[in-house]
């Protein structure tokens, strides 16, 4: 029978698109990175076949692992403090007790709308020394302007600018899942004589988890990945980032000005399997936490 | 997000994209405190996008001479947005259009992709569809800019790099958007529904069509949001495959603007601070009234992107 057939036929038809586009665009740059870094090219002799000796060299590259353990500090520092504000944020908005909780939340969520570049440009003008308000203000009282672009406080600066744009984003997932749990669990905690304290540490904290879970994957992919605020950045304090700041920007610099394509590669494949790895630990402890 | 299969953690109802009606809470009185703790916070979230605006009114030269928190003696805010027009021969123009261009198209594509093979997984049994999903679950991980780099190796074998079709394709795919679709049809679309469809002689893609595509559409609008502001925000991969100016996106090009009013010398002399701030803000205008009108949307849609565990 045809409609049998066309109708076996149409699961795979359905996947096929995305599947294609997958294998040639996700899947094919990935086995090129890795199949580039077992490669060297060479003045003499061109393509050689150097096995694993780029990531001997990246393993103990300091330019990379500084870089690499820059947006791990960064990650430890900045992601904790803006699911805290995004957290605080969503339960203050559910809990009702707000007067203009609408603007709240609309304003909080709009510099996600900002593309991290203008935010960069922005924040960048604003920290600046020349015409940024704080040194204005500063200098207006006598007193030394706020150095928000040197050595001691670029990476806090780089944190306020990525959690000023993501802090309304989180926000808002945690803030939908909390409008998804039942009337009932309240109703019933309520009956049990819970205030509002107990309410959002036992019904709405657990309610959440997923929903936490989700924002913190998405934050260690971000995180480590950190590359258009220092670039950005970059040009107004060119003493304080280097070209490899941060991981990422170190691949980038390898590839573009350096011309080292392999062992650009090497770095691209190795900041991936570095946030797989942090990706995975992330998903670990959450699930063994879990109670059964 | 184990390699489970997904289930999803909201019924269809609470994600439809009507605005949640108030709850009948017990309520207890406003609270002042807490509101005037937050409204503070609201000032810290807006107090940037106010000095931009302010910004945006001043000459380069008034930048430096006036307090940046509030206007110079001479407002010259439509000078600003007409300089910045009409700059190396109305190349912001082109910007704004190519991020327009680039981001819808790549928008639709990623959401219609999604869509369908969302919808394959959830509905049809095929050899080696675990496997094939699961392969997609995993690349969710996987930063999109560690592919850069060999993305652009690939197309500059390919002659892709420098054309459109450099930051669109990769946009297209978005594995997270497939996991999410996934979820959302298995819950928004009735097997029932399917089946009396069938028996009425309604072939496969008609179905997907007409009637899969509009109970999915709370997730589609989702998913074609998160793609846009994802290519719209799209710096690093533009950066590395375009050179021609008149291709850059918006960030691109404010970029290479703001590069230029930096080396400009002592940044005084400099006409193109004015400009890189005006441009700032006509960079943004669009985007954040999007979404405030679309803002319901994104609850309804992420609620759905919560992971069952």
């Amino acid at each position: 029978m045809t409609a049998v057939r066309r109708r076996r036929m149409a699961g795979p038809l359905f996947v096929a698109p995305f599947l294609t586009l997958f294998l040639l665009l996700f899947l094919a740059p990935l086995g090129y990175a890795a199949y580039l870094s077992l490669f060297q090219n060479r003045l003499i002799g061109g393509n050689v076949f150097v096995g694993l000796d780029n990531y001997t060299q990246a393993l103990g590259d300091p330019q990379l692992l500084h870089g690499v353990g820059r947006v791990a500090l960064f990650f430890v520092i900045q992601v904790p403090l803006m699911l805290l504000l995004a957290l605080l944020f969503a339960l203050a908005l559910d809990s009702g007790l707000l007067r203009l909780a609408r603007v709240i939340r609309l304003g909080i969520f709009v510099p996600y709308a900002v593309p991290s570049v203008v935010a960069a440009l922005i924040w960048g003008y604003l920290y600046g020394p020349d015409f940024g308000p704080f040194a204005q203000l500063s200098h207006d009282l006598g007193l030394p302007a706020p150095d928000f672009l040197s050595e001691g406080w670029m990476l806090g600066s780089l944190a306020n600018i990525v959690t000023w744009e993501f802090v309304g984003y989180n926000m808002i997932i945690l803030y939908a899942a909390l409008r998804t749990i039942p009337q009932e669990l309240y109703e019933a905690a309520a009956m049990d004589g819970a205030g509002a304290w107990r309410i959002a540490w036992s019904v709405k904290l657990p309610a959440l988890k997923p929903a936490l879970l989700l924002t913190l994957l998405f934050s260690v992919i971000g995180s480590f990945q950190l590359f258009n605020e220092p670039n950005l950045l970059m040009k107004i304090a060119p003493d304080v980032i280097s070209s490899s700041y941060t991981a990422n920007l170190y691949a980038y610099s390898l590839a573009f000005t350096g011309q080292q394509v392999n062992y650009a590669a090497t770095v691209s494949f190795l900041l991936g399997l570095v946030i797989v790895i942090a990706s995975y630990a992330v998903l670990l402890t959450a699930n063994r936490r879990r109670t059964p | 997000m184990t390699t489970t299969t997904p289930t999803a953690t909201a019924a269809p109802k609470a994600t439809a994209p009507e605005p949640t009606p108030r709850r009948t809470r017990r309520r207890s009185r406003r609270s002042t405190p807490l509101t005037i703790a937050m409204l503070a916070a609201l000032g810290y979230f807006l107090l940037p996008l106010c000095w931009l605006l302010i910004a945006s009114t001043k000459s380069t030269q008034d930048l430096f001479n006036s307090f940046g928190l509030w206007f110079s003696h001479a407002p010259q805010l439509l000078t600003n947005i007409n300089a910045t027009f009409t700059q190396d021969d109305g190349v912001f123009v082109h910007w704004l259009l190519n991020t327009a261009l680039y981001a819808v198209v790549s928008a639709l594509g990623a959401a219609l992709l999604a869509a369908a093979g969302g919808y394959g997984f959830a509905k049809f049994r095929f050899r080696g569809d675990r496997l094939a999903f699961n392969l997609v679950l995993g690349a969710v991980m996987v930063p999109t800019t560690a592919l850069a780099i060999p993305t652009y190796l690939l197309f500059a074998k390919a002659g892709l790099v420098n054309t459109p079709w450099a930051i669109i394709l990769p946009s297209l795919v978005n594995p997270f958007g497939l996991y999410l679709m996934r979820i959302y049809a298995a819950d928004a679309v009735p097997d029932s529904l399917l089946e009396a469809a069938r028996i009425d002689g309604a072939g496969e893609a008609r179905i997907f069509f007409r009637i899969a595509l509009r109970l999915l559409g709370p997730g589609l609008v989702t998913v074609l949001l998160f793609t846009l502001v994802a290519t719209w925000n799209n710096y690093f991969l533009p950066l590395i495959m375009l050179n021609d100016p008149n291709l850059y996106p918006i960030t691109v090009g404010l970029a290479s603007w703001a590069a230029q009013a930096q080396n400009g010398g002592a940044g005084a002399s400099s006409d193109m601070l004015a400009l890189v701030v005006t441009g700032s803000l006509l960079s943004i205008v669009p985007l954040v009234v999007a979404f405030l009108m679309l803002q319901r949307y994104w609850q309804s849609g992420l609620a759905a992107g919560g992971v069952k565990q």
